[in-house]
């Protein structure tokens, strides 16, 4: 695969600059850490900071959901490889507009590691933290080890739901339960029909071989739960829409925001063939769309593939959803 | 000689860091196969980072210091706040000490490996780095209070290091990102357990040139 490529080892750096140049309407360099986003509209002064952060290489996030009523400040890392306790340090200083700050991850060893020593670090600086750790990856781990599981595309509707709340001028604790409350409300799952490569390291990370499709698959590459025959769209849809919603066990008559993103390779277009039989099979399940999100919004690189994510929603939730929203990646 | 100044031992810190860009291709082979393939890379980076910065003709305890920062500041991952608490811990734990002995040493790797363990999850057994640092710290411990010279614990600490990395292979990983892989992840080094032990090789080596 032919690539667009300076020195593999300052891509980050590279992609941060286009980033904040591209976007600069909505988004700001943090003026001494260069791994850190800032929304132009942060901070607020008596409101909750909304944190996050992670490797790079799923753009548009972390950095694209930065921005009004969103995320106030992104740790930038390197790709796939959690940011620096320093630069979530540096995060939730910029964020912070006196009234405390909610950081708000996925669920990663080195993520965890690194917030937990920047809280401690924030709170040496007098600042409050708290933090909503996302676990909605279904095939990471069973449903008695929800603890285990990661945080994938799930994070962008939390994020969205603890911004507008913030933004609305909840306390950090009405911030905290209104994103842990999103992130519960969330089942996800991905499928991956090809591999993806760190640049510096040159090769694909893992193998899917010609003709195989990888049920389950994480935001890295992380195994699924089954390898096999690559099938029909509709197929794969139902399957997906099934391992969600078994996951779930929604009421009748629930409605639900639905969120489809890219893995980074697959056309938009084929999303919508996904998008297209996912909506009947909820439907068919007495369930109501409420909104649907069809696109790349969690990428893995170049990863051929797709994730599906389906939230349960509330009149709270449906709410903060509709909130106006301005940032690059939503 | 029983013992090494502090001052000057920084160059300890320089020679672990050649070793492991040495080996940066070699880490990254062995996590590719059960991890995302970056760990050498990191580690490169953050080790060079320091390797440049640091001064060898100043102590250990600086030089532990500065890597610590680099770590910690700079590579982040998983790796960056395990090795970087690792090294912030045995630099406290060494302070302003003139002289570097076996009491001193036995209490800085220790201090290291407490580090780890406060800020990680795993066990020993759960196929992480820890496999090499427990035994290794046990039996430098064991061979002091054997009767053994500062030398021969060091030589039984890189021998132990050595042992603990190959007891990966036939771990199933339980902790970090591999340990998504289950039974797969049978049957490989883990690469932490192997930059652990090179580290641990570093320090007897360095240090056991000096003491002859």
């Amino acid at each position: 695969m032919q690539r667009f490529l300076n020195n593999p080892d300052a891509i980050v750096d590279e992609t941060v600059a286009g980033f904040v140049r591209a976007h600069s309407d909505l988004v700001r360099l943090d003026p001494e850490n260069n791994r850190v986003v800032v929304s132009q509209f942060a901070p607020k002064e008596g409101r909750v900071g909304i944190v996050t952060g992670g490797g790079s290489g799923h753009e548009p996030a972390f950095i694209g959901y930065t921005g009004k009523n969103m995320v106030d400040a992104v740790a930038v890392g390197e790709l796939f490889s959690s940011p620096t306790a320093k630069s979530f340090h540096d995060s939730i200083r910029a964020a912070n507009g006196g009234a405390g700050v909610a950081v708000l991850y996925g669920n990663y060893a080195g993520d965890n590691m690194n917030v937990k020593m920047a809280a401690k670090m924030a709170k040496k600086d007098g600042i409050e933290v708290a933090t909503v750790v996302a676990n909605d990856d279904v095939c990471s781990a069973p449903a008695d080890e929800r603890e285990k599981r990661r945080g994938v595309a799930g994070e962008i509707l939390m994020w969205k739901i603890g911004g507008a709340r913030a933004a609305l001028g909840g306390s950090l604790a009405e911030v905290i339960a209104a994103a842990q409350k999103a992130i519960d409300s969330c089942r996800s799952v991905g499928v991956g029909l090809g591999p993806c490569t760190l640049p510096a390291v040159g090769h694909p990370n893992f193998q899917i071989e010609p003709g195989k499709m990888e049920m389950g698959i994480g935001h890295h590459g992380e195994p699924g739960t089954r390898v096999e025959d690559l099938r029909t769209a509709d197929e794969i849809a139902d399957d997906m829409t099934k391992i969600v919603l078994d996951d779930h066990d929604l009421p009748e008559g629930t409605e639900v925001a639905v969120l489809i993103s890219g893995l980074g390779a697959t056309p938009v277009n084929e999303l919508y063939v996904l998008y297209d039989r996912v909506a009947q099979q909820i439907e068919a399940r007495g369930l109501k769309v409420y909104r649907a999100l069809v696109g790349n919004y969690f990428t893995s690189l170049e990863m051929v593939g797709a994730s599906l994510t389906i939230m349960a929603l509330d009149d709270e939730l449906k709410e903060l959803l509709d909130m106006e929203t301005a940032c690059p990646g939503f | 000689m029983t013992s090494i100044d502090n001052k000057g031992a920084g160059a300890v810190v320089t020679e672990i860091a050649a070793v492991i860009v040495d080996n940066k291709a070699y880490l990254s082979e062995i996590d590719g196969k059960i991890g995302d393939g970056d760990h050498g890379v990191n580690m490169a980076k953050g080790f060079a980072r320091a390797a440049e910065r640091l001064d060898p003709e100043g102590t250990l305890t600086d030089a532990l210091e500065l890597l610590s920062d680099v770590l910690m500041s700079e590579i982040g991952g998983s790796m960056g706040p395990l090795y970087g608490m690792t090294f912030s811990d045995m630099a406290e734990s060494l302070g302003d000490a003139e002289k570097i002995d076996a009491a001193n040493f036995a209490a800085m790797i220790r201090a290291g490996l407490e580090g780890v363990q406060d800020i990680g999850s795993a066990k020993v057994g759960d196929k992480t780095l820890l496999d090499a640092f427990v035994p290794a710290v046990d039996a430098f411990d064991a061979a002091i209070t054997g009767g053994k010279s500062f030398a021969e614990a060091l030589d039984a600490m890189k021998a132990a290091a050595a042992e603990g990395r190959d007891s990966t292979v036939d771990m199933v990983a339980r902790v970090g990102r591999s340990s998504r892989l289950g039974e797969r992840s049978r049957g490989v080094l883990d690469a932490g357990a192997t930059s652990c032990a090179m580290i641990l090789a570093g320090f007897a080596e360095s240090i056991g040139k000096r003491l002859t």
